[in-house]
Parts: C-alpha cells; sequence; structure tokens
C-alpha cells in the first residue's frame, strides 16, 4: 500500500527537478529546509529521524539536492522526506513537508479490532513492516 | 529545432552583455588584464549559447578563477564583484558572494574540519565562494594541519559541481605561487589566474576622485595638484598598498578638513565649503614631512 503524507500525496511521486523547484520554493520564502527519514510508516509516527542539522542560511537548492542523494546513498530502502520550517515570528513551524523517497515494496497496514464492554470497538493500525526490528524493515 | 543561422547582434544584445561591460569599466579603474578577462567570458556565454541553439555540443566551461596581486589591487573588491557580472551572464544562479577564509573552512580538532567545510560548500552553491587569502589553508610547517582535509574537500567539488558553484581564490602573489606549488591539483582546476598589476599615478588619482565623489566631496584644483604630489611621494615610501592607501589618505585628509572648519567657528558655511577639499588639507600630512626630511638627511 503506498503511504501518502504531507503535500502533494495524491500526485504521482515527484522527479528530482520536481524536487529542486519546490526546496527552491522553499528556500526563496527564506525557510529552512530539512531532510528526514524513517522506517516506521505508521501515519501518526510524527517525529523522524532528522538527516544531518537543520540547513539554515542556504541560498540555492543543489546544496540541499547534495545532502539528498547522501542521505538516499545511506537510506534509499526508507522513507525520506523533505520539510521546510518558518522561523519567522508568529509561524515557527513546519510550513511544507513532503516525501521525497519510498521503500520498493511497502507491505501495507493490518487493521486491529478489539471488542470492548458493550460491544464498543476500538480499532488500531499494524504495519507489517513494523514487524521486524528498526533497520531491517525493508529491503 | 536546431537552426543553421543566427543573428549575432540580436544574442548579443539578448544577453545584454555590452550593459555589463560598460558598468565595469565605469565603475573599476585600470585592471585591464582582468577587464580582458571577463570580456573573454562573456564573449564565451554567448557563443556557448548560440552553440547550444544550433544543437551542437556544449560542455558547462571552468569558471573557478585565482586573483593574485600586491595589497590593495582591488582583488577583494573584483571577487565581489564578479558574481553579479556571472549571475548576469547566466553562469551562476544566484548572484551573491560567500566570502570565507580559513577559520570558516577548517575545524579546530580531527572531524570537525569535513563538517565544517561541507557546511559551507552548501550555502554556496549556486553562487561564489570566494576564499580570501587562500594560501593560509596549506600550513607546511605542521603535518598535522587539517587545512589539507578541506583542500582535498574543496577540489572534490570544484571538480564534480562545476556548474554549481564558482571558487574565487585571492592573495598576494608570491605566497599563492607557493601555495599552488605545493598543491598541484587546486592549479589545474583553476581555469583562469589573473594577475592584478598595480595601478599608476594616473589611476591613482581618477580613483581618489571616484571615491570622493562617491562621498560628496571634491578637490579644489591646487588641491588636486597637491594629491598628484602626494601619491608620488607616498609611493616612494615603505607599506604602499595601492587603492588602500589611497582611501586611507583621503580619511585621514577629510578629517583635517573637518578640524579646518570647525576651527573657525564664526561663520556661514556653504555646502560648497563642506564639500571642497583645499590644498592646505592634502599638505599637512606626515607623508611630505617624512618625505622633506629624508631629502634634508
Amino acid at each position: 500500500m503506498r503511504i501518502t503524507q504531507g503535500c502533494f500525496s495524491f500526485l504521482p511521486d515527484l522527479t528530482d527537478e520536481q524536487i529542486t523547484a519546490q526546496v527552491q520554493y522553499c528556500l526563496d520564502k527564506g525557510w529552512a529546509v530539512n531532510i528526514e527519514f524513517t522506517d516506521d510508516p505508521h501515519p501518526r509516527n510524527t517525529y523522524w529521524e532528522m538527516w544531518g542539522l537543520p540547513m539554515f542560511d542556504l541560498r540555492d537548492a543543489a546544496g540541499i539536492m547534495k545532502e539528498l542523494a547522501e542521505c538516499r546513498r545511506v537510506y534509499g530502502d526508507r522513507y525520506i522526506r523533505v520539510s521546510g520550517f518558518d522561523s519567522s515570528h508568529g509561524w515557527e513551524s513546519v510550513r511544507i513537508s513532503f516525501i521525497v523517497n519510498r521503500p520498493k515494496e511497502e507491505p501495507g497496514f493490518r487493521l486491529d479490532r478489539q471488542e470492548q464492554r458493550g460491544r464498543n470497538i476500538s480499532y488500531s493500525t499494524h504495519a507489517y513492516a513494523a514487524a521486524k526490528p528498526e533497520g531491517e524493515r525493508y529491503g | 529545432m536546431p537552426v543553421d543561422t543566427i543573428d549575432l547582434r540580436q544574442e548579443f544584445e539578448a544577453v545584454d552583455v555590452a550593459s555589463v561591460l560598460a558598468q565595469l569599466d565605469q565603475e573599476l579603474i585600470g585592471l585591464i588584464p582582468v577587464k580582458t578577462r571577463i570580456r573573454e567570458i562573456a564573449s564565451l556565454l554567448l557563443i556557448e549559447r548560440i552553440r547550444q541553439k544550433m544543437a551542437l555540443a556544449t560542455t558547462f566551461p571552468t569558471l573557478h578563477m585565482s586573483f593574485t596581486g600586491n595589497p590593495g589591487t582591488g582583488k577583494t573588491t573584483v571577487a565581489l564583484r564578479m558574481a553579479g557580472i556571472l549571475h548576469r551572464l547566466g553562469f551562476v544562479r544566484r548572484g551573491h558572494v560567500i566570502s570565507v577564509t580559513r577559520d570558516d573552512l577548517v575545524g579546530q580538532y580531527i572531524g570537525h574540519t569535513a563538517p565544517k567545510t561541507k557546511e559551507i560548500l552548501k550555502k554556496a552553491m549556486g553562487c561564489v565562494l570566494f576564499i580570501d587569502e587562500a594560501y593560509y589553508l596549506y600550513r607546511p610547517e605542521n603535518e598535522r594541519d587539517y587545512g589539507q582535509e578541506a583542500i582535498e574537500i574543496l577540489l572534490q567539488v570544484m571538480e564534480s559541481q562545476r556548474e554549481d558553484l564558482v571558487v574565487i581564490l585571492a592573495g598576494y602573489r608570491d605566497r599563492m605561487e607557493k601555495f599552488f606549488e605545493s598543491n598541484p591539483g587546486f592549479r589545474s582546476r583553476i581555469a583562469h589566474h589573473i594577475d592584478f598589476p598595480d595601478y599608476s599615478d594616473t589611476e591613482l588619482l581618477s580613483i581618489a576622485e571616484l571615491m570622493l565623489e562617491g562621498q560628496s566631496y571634491r578637490f579644489a584644483p591646487d588641491a588636486r595638484d597637491a594629491f598628484v604630489r602626494y601619491i608620488a611621494v607616498r609611493k616612494t615610501q615603505p607599506l604602499f598598498s595601492n587603492a588602500r592607501s589611497i582611501r586611507n589618505a583621503l580619511d585621514r585628509i577629510r578629517l583635517r578638513q573637518a578640524n579646518r572648519l570647525v576651527s573657525r567657528l564664526d561663520r556661514l558655511l556653504t555646502s560648497e565649503d563642506v564639500m571642497s577639499i583645499e590644498a592646505e588639507d592634502v599638505l599637512a600630512s606626515r607623508v611630505f614631512a617624512a618625505a622633506s626630511a629624508g631629502n634634508a638627511a
């Protein structure tokens, strides 16, 4: 099952050219662009690992694309996303975030239903990939 | 759709090379070798564009440069301006300069240098990286110096990301020579070695007048003659550093002019008085005193 998250999630995966254009848009707005990765596909997993340090004071997307290439080389079998952080007063939060890399095989989720008192049902999603230990989930 | 013939003049005007070059001529005095090289680079760009339209093979030219010359010959000024020029000519995507020295590239302990250098290189992507006093990167007297590591990373990026970044090294001539001798990789990766000549007396005078004009001052006619003599005398004295000496001299002359004006309080000043620099402001300089003392001795 193809995981969707953040901006452009209903579009086909972005090409490198399109990613460059989006990153340049962020930089032109003065946002700090970061690269994050994870191998836990659960939608509520919000805190991903950061690749390197936050990249402040960059003006051109080439620097970030270079880091992204490096990140893909090491963690090409995981989810990688790019986020743009707006530090201006009043925002101070992530303004954009989109997936730029995903594993080849995405096994998807199992839905667990738990019957409770009064015939209530609680649901939880369980990623098949998460059954394996961290770092061995894909590939 | 490749074409066979192209109107050269039309292309020339489309890139607006002429105005870039005219501006350069106007704002920088002398520096003929530098201007010639920029003209060559501009022409190359034009031809590359035309080749592209004709669907011929195009390669991105290597634009890394090294500026060598005596103190005060305008190396830093030209480097800062170069970014704007290359940007207008379409060689770099953004027209700004990241200006760094050894401290910004080389770390303090093992494993600190590589991330630091890479960080700077990332910031410099798409624009010009200006390394002032580049010879400090290499310290042969200390074999455990981390400068070598920074040099290796620089060389690698200069080669592999030529279209993303232009590196300009600057420094005094003799020390840069030594630097290139011990780092032959650098010399071969830099396409443009530009030597900045010393300014002539008339060029120094034009520079002084340009600087004064920028600050809304002007020489009175006899002050101008005095300044011509000042330049001639100052050149013979030690530690002369071309345009920088001129700038310092002008700063001191402005001080003396202000002092002269303030010494007579009871009068009405016109803007002409405040703007004009008199001969006595120039002649009060220590340079003349030292020269006459030298002649007497």
